[in-house]
């Protein structure tokens, strides 16, 4: 059930989900592969060969999955630190994103950025961005390129909720109404700024009624239901690609493991968890499909595994990153000439 | 030996940065300013007067007076094939954007793999007039301090308009640090449209054979005068320009102690991990044995900027502090 505010946030208008032609093949595929890949990225963090912050969005998946069935190639992404999924689904190979975790030379940002940094300028992924609301004033400026050099192109940015409290946000959403800026603020709301309930932090804690600040139109989504998010997102980037200015659009959704592999949730009940985990989307979409031809589901989920499992491989032995070439990459050119 | 000059103008340093601006926005569409009352109130300090009207509203762009959104716009923009250059009305309010400038500029190209960079140019203004502790401020210690980060500082009307090309044509973030003081400065600057200084080269203003003064952007004037004044009593100093904190020329400061053997170091800020600690620092591992004496430094008092006049001024290093830190280190 898609909710849509207007510009001027309204109560919000109930707009029947209308996903005919969507393929749950593709989408039980996509999700799990992402799912896969972080149950595997888990196990080799557990094992010491993955470091630094893991942050699993097991449980999230629809989202990613979701957006990027409406998002176009040329379309710009940025996302926030939690962007295993969105890489994945943008096309970067799942090999390079593993090896990237392993802090190897063949990783996607050459073992530099790790698990909240994965980029791949060549798709137009610019990378996942670890400093709170940081990326949403970039995703401006990617807006602004696009808009002045490729009318029709969008940008998208994906953050959580808690970044919606930060200045850069409030920032960046009054530039891109200012400047009628062709963005999708994707707001991922998961409910919890790592281990802080939403509704402690935020005095309004849908983000979607924060756009009638900044004169946008939002949409709110299920975003345990693929189909509900394909749905907003076709309404949302239709009116961004339109020309008509910024808009947001509010998945909300869950995470069934912790903030990052380090957090014990101590902040949450179990319960609540296990009441979550009933909507399950890849398990809602399994299950479906299953009824329908469960020997294909058995194929696809072999292929996938096996995908994965040279995924690992492939980072497991992967060469480190040289140390001689330590300092390379820091500027084009020391003296700013051009190349 | 006759060598060809290139032809020369007298202008001003605003009317050099201003000239630039022009021209690389005539060379290139991609190029694209943006700012506080850039356009048409003619920017702050007027750098930008006229430019909205030959380039339009879309190109010449106000912003809401929001730092962070400023440059972390036009890094995304720079990443999306724009050029921008970006005006923060004073180096103070960098502070509101040290996150896009610190963390996002300057990390982009290492931190993805060296798949693309952001190059944009940050031109804020250092500066003082009894304006108190939080709009007297220069920061350039701060940003010299970041890898990834370009920061230069012109202190003549032909190297603002050589460093600023070379940073508008460059692939990598430039922190580009004005002078409010140093706006209607006039000098000869070269004619010439491809005029680039390149990153990292100091400018050795004057040559001597006794000491040493290193300065910068305002303070290259002040070493100047001190150096006059300690020619008179029988002193020759030379003075070396640094232009460029980051990459610092370390080659220049050697060479340069290699002649003299005493160094001051003058900067407007406070001493205390400052760009005259990292000159004397350099000197100590490059070239300890040239060294006759400590290397001094000539720096701000380490007090928030005050508002009264007297104040302030004893706040400021001053051209009589120059003189009499080379006739103590002489002594």
């Amino acid at each position: 059930m898609v909710f849509a505010l207007s510009r001027q946030s309204a109560a919000p208008n109930v707009v029947p989900a209308a996903v005919s032609d969507l393929d749950l093949w593709d989408v039980h595929r996509a999700m799990l592969r992402v799912r896969r890949f972080e149950e595997l990225a888990a196990q080799g963090y557990a094992a010491g060969k993955v470091g630094g912050f893991l942050h699993l969005a097991i449980g999230e998946e629809a989202v990613c999955v979701g957006a990027s069935h409406v998002l176009a190639p040329h379309d710009h992404l940025l996302t926030h630190y939690r962007d295993h999924g969105w890489a994945l689904v943008r096309g970067l190979e799942a090999r390079r994103c593993m090896a990237e975790l392993y802090g190897k030379a063949t990783g996607v940002s050459g073992g530099r950025g790790g698990s909240m940094h994965f980029a791949d300028a060549r798709r137009r992924m610019w990378g996942g961005y670890a400093i709170v609301g940081g990326h949403l004033t970039l995703a401006t400026g990617l807006a602004w390129a696009a808009k002045v050099q490729e009318p029709g192109t969008i940008a998208c940015v994906v953050f959580g909720e808690g970044a919606s409290n930060i200045g850069e946000f409030h920032e960046a959403a009054n530039l891109a109404a200012t400047w009628n800026l062709p963005i999708l603020f994707l707001c991922e709301n998961n409910g919890f700024g790592m281990g802080t309930r939403s509704e402690r932090a935020a005095a309004v804690p849908d983000v979607a009624r924060r756009a009638a600040a900044y004169g946008m139109p939002a949409w709110q989504v299920d975003g345990m239901d693929v189909a509900d998010v394909v749905a907003g997102m076709r309404e949302a980037c239709a009116f961004v690609r339109s020309g008509e200015g910024p808009a947001i659009l509010e998945a909300h959704t869950y995470r069934f493991r912790g903030h990052s592999m380090a957090d014990p949730e101590l902040y949450r009940d179990k319960k609540e968890v296990e009441v979550m985990r009933q909507r399950d989307p890849l398990a809602q979409v399994t299950a479906t499909l299953r009824g329908i031809d469960a020997t294909r589901v058995d194929e696809i989920t072999a292929e996938v595994e096996a995908e994965m499992q040279a995924a690992v491989e492939f980072a497991e032995t992967s060469p480190y990153p040289d140390v001689s070439t330590l300092e390379q990459g820091i500027v084009a050119r020391h003296d700013g000439l051009s190349r | 030996m006759t060598t060809l000059a290139a032809p020369t103008r007298t202008t001003t340093l605003r009317d050099a940065i201003r000239d630039t601006l022009r021209g690389e926005m005539q060379r290139d569409p991609r190029v694209v300013l943006l700012g506080e009352d850039i356009g048409s109130y003619g920017g702050s300090y007027a750098v930008t007067r006229g430019l909205v009207e030959e380039f339009g509203t879309e190109r010449v762009r106000d912003t809401p007076i929001a730092e962070s959104a400023i440059v972390g716009a036009a890094v995304g923009a720079a990443m999306g094939g724009l050029r921008p250059v970006a005006e923060l009305m004073t180096t103070n309010f960098a502070l509101v954007a040290i996150d896009q400038i610190v963390n996002h500029a300057a990390k982009l190209r290492h931190m993805f793999g060296d798949q693309f960079g952001a190059p944009v140019v940050i031109r804020m203004v250092n500066g003082w007039g009894q304006l108190a502790a939080t709009h007297s401020q220069s920061f350039d210690a701060w940003f010299a301090h970041v890898p990834g980060l370009h920061v230069v500082a012109p202190s003549t009307p032909s190297d603002a308009a050589g460093l600023l090309r070379n940073a508008m044509r460059g692939e990598d973030p430039v922190v580009f640090i004005e002078h409010s003081r140093q706006y209607s400065q006039k000098g000869a600057a070269p004619d010439d449209s491809d005029h680039v200084v390149p990153f990292g080269k100091a400018r050795l203003v004057r040559p001597g054979r006794d000491v040493t003064l290193v300065a910068w952007s305002y303070c290259v004037p002040m070493a100047e005068a001190a150096a006059d004044r300690l020619a008179a009593d029988g002193i020759d100093a030379e003075v070396l320009d640094l232009r460029s904190l980051r990459p610092l020329d370390r080659d220049a400061l050697v060479d340069s102690v290699r002649r003299t053997h005493r160094v001051v170091c003058v900067e407007e800020s406070w001493r205390s991990f400052g760009v005259g600690a990292e000159v004397a620092a350099t000197l100590q591992d490059l070239a300890f044995d040239e060294l006759d004496a400590p290397v001094a430094r000539v720096a701000a008092r380490e007090v928030p900027m005050p508002y009264s006049k007297p104040l302030e001024a004893a706040c400021l290093p001053a051209v009589d502090d120059i003189v009499a830190a080379v006739k103590a280190q002489i002594s």
